[in-house]
């Protein structure tokens, strides 16, 4: 069922960075003007002088919680590629070049092909996400992405009936990503779908942040975002998308399979062999909150895991 | 006359206010709002981190000393000792009140159920009587043989502390681990002392033997 399914959400507009900083400052100068202009109004020609993309409509899923910061969601993230500490990814990526870029699609596939990055993101419409991201860490963000739901690209390349799971492959490139010179994790970096997960509506290719080209940290030019599960599965400056048969092998597993399972669901109830999954840390906020089951998607996903135990299946 | 003990009236008030500068950084991090986008997780980690190096500095001070023969670098060990306890109470506060914001329900299954939180929290209790007995007038009622072995519980504490390190980091065990090979050094050193001296005095007795 690839029914969009946005009515039960509240949704809010996607409004460009300057003008949430100065949301205030231009309310006030608006209505003393006098003027009662909406500013949608003023978005697209705000937007066009440092958009790559063209302007996205407004996805059907957004929270209607603050989104954080465009300094907190490009200054405070993991990507191991370019260190280990938070800040590293903002201070190592400034050489990271994500253009000129292509993405492989392959294996159970009917139409493989190696796309120019342009090229594979042109025949589909940008949408505006706002999605709340909860990091396996235990703390979380609001983030307004923008970019087209996965399974968009999945019904044009068709894959085979053979196809039943969807990895994914970050690029290796360590004189650009200084991070991969260590062997903190095995590289390059991989992750991995069941095929309904990649095909469901929330699971989206985003390219973009803020109404902004996605920045290197936050794993340009391309990477996946897959909100009711941890951060981590989230791969980012995606090369390869292949089409498999079985279950593919995926980093964190890798690294420590008794803490990162494939599903990685965020789940309140299964906590982290090392640490509690109860509860998160809004940045932004004083107080913990509580962590809610498949991050508070549970509608539009829990289906998916009926009859599954998700303790097992962590 | 008395010697000028610059030593005493000069380094140690320098080492002093040196020793405060983590505390400072904080306040000052604070003050200009240069934390990063989750302040509560940098105070934790900064006020752990600086506990366990002067856990090592402290530990590091006795075989400086006998190694360099300098003899008044004993007199910092007390001090640097006293503030590995003071940022390891920040750092345990930090999480009480900033992090868990006294969810003590919520603290006490972190404390059974979590190895790296019972393991650092051991350690902070183990701290708290050794900071306790650290004044002169106590030193003086324990005996001071006694207090010398009370306080050998800074190894554990010290071991304590790499672990809860370890134990925390998800796959980049490079930091805790070279926390640890100081820790291992240092403590070989004393290994290495108790066994030389072991020696002397086996062959000093052998030598009595000989002589009867």
């Amino acid at each position: 069922m690839l029914l969009r399914r946005g009515g039960n959400l509240k949704s809010s507009e996607i409004t460009p960075e300057l003008l949430y900083v100065n949301r205030r400052q231009f309310i006030r100068s608006a209505s003393f003007a006098g003027l009662g202009l909406a500013y949608e109004f003023l978005l697209p020609e705000f937007l066009s002088s440092q958009d790559r993309w063209p302007r996205g409509r407004k996805g059907p899923f957004d929270t209607d919680e603050d989104p954080n910061s465009y300094k907190d969601i490009t200054t405070y993230n993991n990507f191991y590629e370019f260190g280990v500490d938070k800040s590293d990814p903002a201070e190592n990526s400034a050489a990271f070049r994500p253009k000129p870029w292509t993405v492989r699609v392959e294996g159970e596939v009917k139409k493989p092909a190696t796309y120019n990055l342009e090229d594979l993101v042109k025949p589909y419409r940008l949408e505006d996400r706002i999605y709340r991201m909860r990091c396996v860490e235990g703390w979380s963000m609001v983030i307004p992405w923008r970019g087209f739901p996965l399974a968009d690209l999945i019904r044009k390349v068709e894959p085979t009936s053979r196809a039943k799971f969807v990895a994914f492959e970050t690029l290796f490139r360590p004189e650009e990503m200084p991070g991969q010179k260590r062997s903190v994790l095995q590289w390059p970096y991989v992750e991995g779908l069941r095929m309904d997960e990649a095909l469901n509506p929330l699971t989206l290719l985003a390219v973009g942040l803020y109404g902004k080209d996605l920045a290197n940290q936050n794993g340009a030019p391309m990477r996946l975002v897959v909100p009711w599960k941890y951060g981590f599965k989230g791969i980012k400056s995606i090369v390869k998308i292949r089409f498999v048969q079985s279950q593919p092998p995926t980093t964190w597993n890798i690294s420590a399979p008794e803490e990162y399972g494939f599903y990685s669901n965020v789940n309140p109830e299964v906590d982290h062999p090392r640490w509690s999954q109860k509860s998160e840390r809004r940045i932004g906020e004083f107080f913990r909150r509580k962590t809610l089951m498949f991050n508070g998607y549970a509608d539009q996903v829990a289906s998916m895991y009926s009859g599954m135990d998700l303790k097992r299946n962590f | 006359m008395k010697r000028f003990q610059w030593e005493k009236r000069i380094l140690k008030p320098a080492v002093f206010a040196l020793a405060l500068a983590p505390l400072l950084g904080l306040l000052w991090k604070a003050y200009a709002g240069t934390f990063s986008a989750n302040p509560i997780k940098d105070v934790t980690e900064e006020t752990g981190i600086w506990t366990l190096r002067f856990l090592l500095i402290t530990l590091a001070v006795t075989p400086l000393r006998s190694i360099t023969r300098w003899s008044p670098a004993g007199t910092f060990r007390r001090m640097l000792g006293l503030f590995a306890f003071f940022y390891g109470f920040l750092h345990f506060t930090t999480y009480v009140y900033l992090d868990q914001f006294f969810a003590f329900d919520e603290i006490l299954r972190d404390i059974a159920k979590r190895p790296f939180i019972t393991v650092g929290f051991a350690a902070f209790v183990l701290m708290i009587p050794l900071a306790l007995t650290s004044p002169n007038r106590v030193v003086r009622w324990i005996g001071g043989k006694r207090w010398k072995a009370l306080h050998r519980t800074v190894y554990v504490v010290a071991l304590g502390g790499v672990i809860h390190y370890l134990w925390l980091v998800k796959a980049d065990t490079s930091r805790p681990l070279l926390y640890g090979t100081a820790l291992v050094i240092l403590l070989l050193f004393r290994l290495w002392t108790f066994l030389k001296s072991r020696r002397f005095s086996v062959k000093a007795a052998a030598g009595l033997n000989a002589n009867a």
